[in-house]
């Protein structure tokens, strides 16, 4: 203890409130230590790529979201927060799926008119 | 002149303004991040070939990293509830205990990235090395700049507890949401790099 320690309440939680609180801190943090070692061990299986990717993925978004949820609040937290967090979701979205829409070839994707490219024999357009 | 909105809420948002700041600053991240991320699909999706993380990379070493960033979102988030309890001397140990083990992590990756480059593997190596360091560099970053803001918090900046601890409560929740973002990206990064 320090003297700061004798400063005034500053908040409207109780103390067994706050002592809830770090109970589950410490439950979340168990949790990934576990889901970690999951993590790892699964890796270990060497299950094929499409399978290991979602596997892993999945674990890490369950990580991810106690993170979110419990450390930072989420589970409690504002509209407002919501509302840019869903936003952010909508682009992060659509920056994941440019590589997939991009692979598939879409109409808005042509080769470069290169010199070589646009000479009659080898012309791809 | 005084900065609106530090401690009380404003009606309108039912938030302070540091919150929404930080959680707009977050966003961002999110974008940049996603940014590097999805160039990563691209450019192992379009290789031919692609070569496992665990075989080229230290996984051991990746997964210890990986218990002491956790390890040490739990201690920022005990340093806030610490002040939420008036503990300034507690907050003080936990977030010595922060800032320690983000220096752990970096001191680890030192060791992961000179491995690397003693074997000559560099960003110019190969695509993979090339979004291994691209990746992990900025994340390195990111921890740097979260430590140096909570050294502050620990240091100097806490003279802001005497004056106005709610103010000061404030700011280290979020430092923490930062710090705990750092966390999160780490998550998706240990798997994605080292393990796939």
């Amino acid at each position: 203890m320090t003297s700061h320690d004798a400063a005034p309440s500053i908040t409207g939680h109780d103390a067994a409130d706050i002592d809830r609180h770090v109970k589950v801190y410490i439950t979340v943090f168990v949790a990934l230590m576990v889901l970690t070692i999951v993590t790892v061990a699964i890796a270990r299986l060497h299950l094929p790529v499409p399978v290991a990717v979602s596997v892993a993925l999945l674990v890490a978004l369950v990580k991810g979201s106690l993170v979110a949820c419990y450390f930072m609040h989420l589970i409690s937290g504002k509209k407002l927060i919501y509302a840019v967090l869903a936003l952010t979701v909508v682009f992060f979205a659509a920056l994941l799926a440019l590589p997939t829409l991009t692979q598939s070839n879409g109409f808005w994707i042509h080769e470069i008119d290169t010199p070589a490219s646009s000479a009659p024999a080898t012309s791809h357009q | 002149m005084d900065i609106p909105y530090t401690v009380e809420v404003r009606r309108d948002t039912g938030l302070n303004n540091g919150k929404i700041g930080i959680w707009l600053f977050l966003a961002s991240e999110v974008m940049l991040f996603g940014a590097l991320f999805a160039s990563y699909i691209l450019i192992r999706t379009g290789s031919p070939s692609w070569p496992r993380g665990d075989s080229i990379l230290n996984v051991p070493l990746a997964t210890f990293n990986t218990i002491v960033l956790i390890g040490s979102s739990v201690t920022m988030v005990m340093a806030w509830a610490s002040l939420m309890r008036n503990r300034f001397g507690t907050f003080r140990l936990y977030m010595g205990a922060t800032i320690l083990l983000g220096f752990v992590f970096l001191v680890v990756k030192y060791f992961e990235y000179t491995a690397k480059f003693e074997h000559h593997q560099y960003p110019s190596t190969s695509n993979f090395f090339a979004i291994y360091f691209t990746l992990t560099g900025l994340h390195m970053l990111h921890v740097a700049g979260g430590m140096a803001v909570n050294a502050y918090f620990w240091g100097p900046g806490s003279k802001l507890w005497k004056t106005n601890p709610t103010w000061f409560t404030n700011r280290v929740e979020h430092s923490g949401l930062f710090w705990h973002f750092v966390d999160l990206v780490w998550i998706f990064l240990f798997p994605t790099l080292y393990l796939l």
